[in-house]
């Protein structure tokens, strides 16, 4: 078990790494930030001292060290454009986001698990094949397109909700419709498989064969192995709490992450940007490692491995 | 007094393709009873549409009955009543037989909770005892393992465990020991040899090994393509097997000795049930077979008090294998 666990979050940090690194490079070699903050129009002068003054002529290797070098002493440095330090320019975005993908992943949850799972159980019935048309709808529709239609019809049509903005409670609500729809979607097709794969499995006919009532054989036998997969990408679902918004927040004028990571890329902000994908990363990763505690917990084959290994 | 089971005119169909085609068969208290026939002949589906185990989109339709009472259509409660507390089963394959994320004490206590009247700690001290009796050693420690802890045969041992936990008067072992080495094999139908004598069960015992019938059973029934083609207490049937498939098989088996075959040593396949021949299913593999065995397919009929055939030319093969033996 602790070996298990050991191997993961090395495994994990090493992900961070790589993330940050990926980022780094890619956002050094697509532009000019000193360009992208002042203006085509800044004096040369003006631009060497800008480059100058956040080590933006030191050779990429050397900025690179120097970067890691103060992550290590838990500085993430500061933001391009008006010097503030970038946490904190992220840090008071991610209420907004939060309030916006915490209720959308309840509602996921909450719609489609017991969607999948009673498609499974119903497998070819008229309700099966309506779940799955709008799973395959939510799966397919890109968010943004989902989110102009709601506007269009709420918004536009109804005038019930308004289109953008944070000013009321009354705002989220598109915007957490948007998310939750297509989350639900997916968590839906996702159970309902994971539901039948397992009810196809001997010993689910073993429980019948010994007289286990039906209702107990779905929520004793099928539902516990179930949950093994489900887990997976509810685990995946966590991992985009912080940001998995961008779109939404961007078509909804949302304040959050992601339109400070939008904005902070079009800028060549790279402290921002930085900072925001480690923190990504970091989501992403503790939402993985809590998925591989999850998996010990419910499948002892698992368990049993890593006590072993 | 009925029969413990009588099944007849039993028909199952997947998708309009008929796969069992009128299944008439009879089982006595405490008989042990053999089922065999080539792969695809409708051994399984016999048992599990009988029981209900069959997914939605079977189409049963016939008669099972249970001491006289229909179990066929009978509403879910009185078939999980049926199911491991009168009759129980178990299957081939020991690797997912069991829930892999429960414990063996979960899995045998549900099955003791649902059909034996027994509470708190009586309960889990009858486990302990079956786990014993099937020769799981050190039990009371081995109950709060789960299923991957244990070997194949540990398995299968604890699927009769769970099988005898509610006192069933039959027990459908579904080839027990396929999926077995050959040792575990003959430790495991010793042990259910040993536990149908002592509690007087009934057994049907569904085999691709002629041997294994003719050792562990009182009478065997031959499948193919979904019906019975030959029924006959062993002995005679191994001695003077009457219908033409039987005989096939039969003189396809090793000597007694002789190491295990499977049994596809009839020249040709099983028809495709989606494309079953007119007339006798066997017809295109059949050395006898006539112009009237193409017609209309010949029904189970009695030849003598305890044996039937269903074969047109019964006689002429009888006489033929005769002729075979005499030479
Ligand atoms: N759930 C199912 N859906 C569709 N067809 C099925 C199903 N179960 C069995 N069949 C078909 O029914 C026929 C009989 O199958 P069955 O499992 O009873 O054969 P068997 O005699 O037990 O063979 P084996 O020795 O291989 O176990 C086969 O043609 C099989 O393909
Ligand atoms: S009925 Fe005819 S074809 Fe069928 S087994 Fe008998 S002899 Fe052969
Ligand atoms: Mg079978």
């Amino acid at each position: 078990m602790g070996r298990y666990f050991a191997i993961r979050i090395g495994r994990a940090a090493l992900t961070i790494v790589l993330v940050v690194t990926f980022a780094f490079v890619v956002l050094r070699l697509s532009g000019d930030p000193a360009l992208m903050i002042l203006g085509p129009e800044a004096p040369p002068e003006v631009l060497a001292a800008f480059r100058k003054a956040w080590g933006l002529d030191d050779p990429i290797w050397f900025q690179y060290l120097d970067y890691f070098g103060a992550i290590a002493k838990g500085e993430l440095g500061r933001s391009m454009r008006d010097g503030r330090p970038a946490i904190e320019l992220v840090l008071e975005r991610i209420p907004a986001t939060l309030a916006l993908t915490l209720p959308a992943f309840a509602f996921k949850v909450a719609l489609g698990v017991p969607a999948g799972i009673y498609a499974a159980l119903h497998r070819g019935s008229g309700i099966d094949r309506a779940v799955m048309m709008m799973a395959v709808a939510g799966f397919t529709v890109p968010s943004f397109v989902l989110a102009l239609l709601l506007v269009l019809v709420f918004a536009v049509q109804l005038g019930w909700l308004p289109s953008g903005g944070q000013d009321s409670w009354r705002h989220a609500i598109l915007p957490i419709a948007t998310l939750s729809l297509g989350g639900a979607a997916v968590l839906a097709r996702f159970t309902r498989s994971a539901m039948l794969e397992v009810l196809g499995q001997p010993y689910i006919r073993t429980a019948s064969a010994k007289g286990v009532p039906w209702r107990k054989v779905v929520t004793s036998h099928a539902l516990p192995n179930a949950a093994i997969p489900t887990v997976t990408i509810l685990g995946f679902m966590v991992g985009t709490l912080i940001a998995g918004a961008v779109v939404v927040e961007s078509v909804f004028s949302w304040p959050g992450v992601g339109r400070l990571l939008v904005v902070a890329v079009a800028n060549r902000d790279l402290a921002v940007v930085q900072c925001i994908l480690l923190l990504v990363a970091m989501t992403m990763v503790t939402s993985n490692l809590i998925v591989d505690f999850l998996y010990g917990f419910l499948d002892p084959r698992l368990r049993a491995k890593g006590a072993h290994a | 007094m009925p029969p413990l089971v009588s099944i007849r005119d039993f028909r199952v169909a997947f998708g309009g393709v008929p796969v069992l085609r009128g299944v008439d068969l009879a089982l006595g208290k405490g008989e042990a009873l053999g089922l065999v026939g080539e792969s695809g002949s409708g051994k399984s589906v016999t048992w599990l549409a009988a029981l209900g185990l069959l997914p939605r989109h079977a189409q049963v339709s016939g008669s099972v009955r249970l001491e006289g009472r229909e179990i066929l259509g009978a509403p879910a409660a009185e078939l999980d009543h049926v199911r491991g507390g009168r009759v129980a089963m178990i299957f081939q394959d020991p690797a997912s037989a069991l829930n892999p994320v429960l414990t063996i004490r979960k899995q045998l206590c549900e099955a003791l909770a649902l059909h034996r009247d027994l509470q708190g700690n009586a309960v889990k001290a009858e486990a302990r005892r079956l786990l014993d009796l099937v020769g799981i050693p050190d039990a009371g420690r081995r109950l709060e393992a789960y299923p991957h802890e244990f070997s194949g045969g540990q398995v299968q041992r604890i699927m009769i465990a769970m099988a005898l936990a509610g006192n069933p008067d039959l027990l459908i072992a579904d080839e027990p020991t396929t999926a077995l080495d050959a040792t575990i094999q003959a430790q495991i139908l010793e042990l259910l040899s040993t536990v149908r004598r002592e509690l007087g069960m009934a057994m049907v015992l569904i085999s691709h090994d002629l041997g294994v019938v003719a050792e562990n059973c009182d009478r065997v029934a031959v499948m193919y393509a979904g019906r019975i083609v030959e029924e006959a207490p062993s002995n005679q049937l191994f001695a003077d097997p009457v219908h033409p498939y039987a005989q096939g098989l039969i003189g396809a088996l090793p000597p007694l000795d002789g190491p295990r075959r499977r049994l596809t040593a009839i020249p040709g396949t099983v028809p495709d049930p989606a494309k079953m021949p007119d007339g006798c299913a066997f017809a295109p593999r059949c050395t006898l077979a006539a112009e009237p065995c193409r017609l209309a397919a010949p029904t189970l009929a009695a030849i003598a008090n305890d044996r039937s055939v269903a074969c047109i030319r019964a006689e002429a093969s009888r006489r033929a294998l005769l002729g075979i033996a005499a030479e």
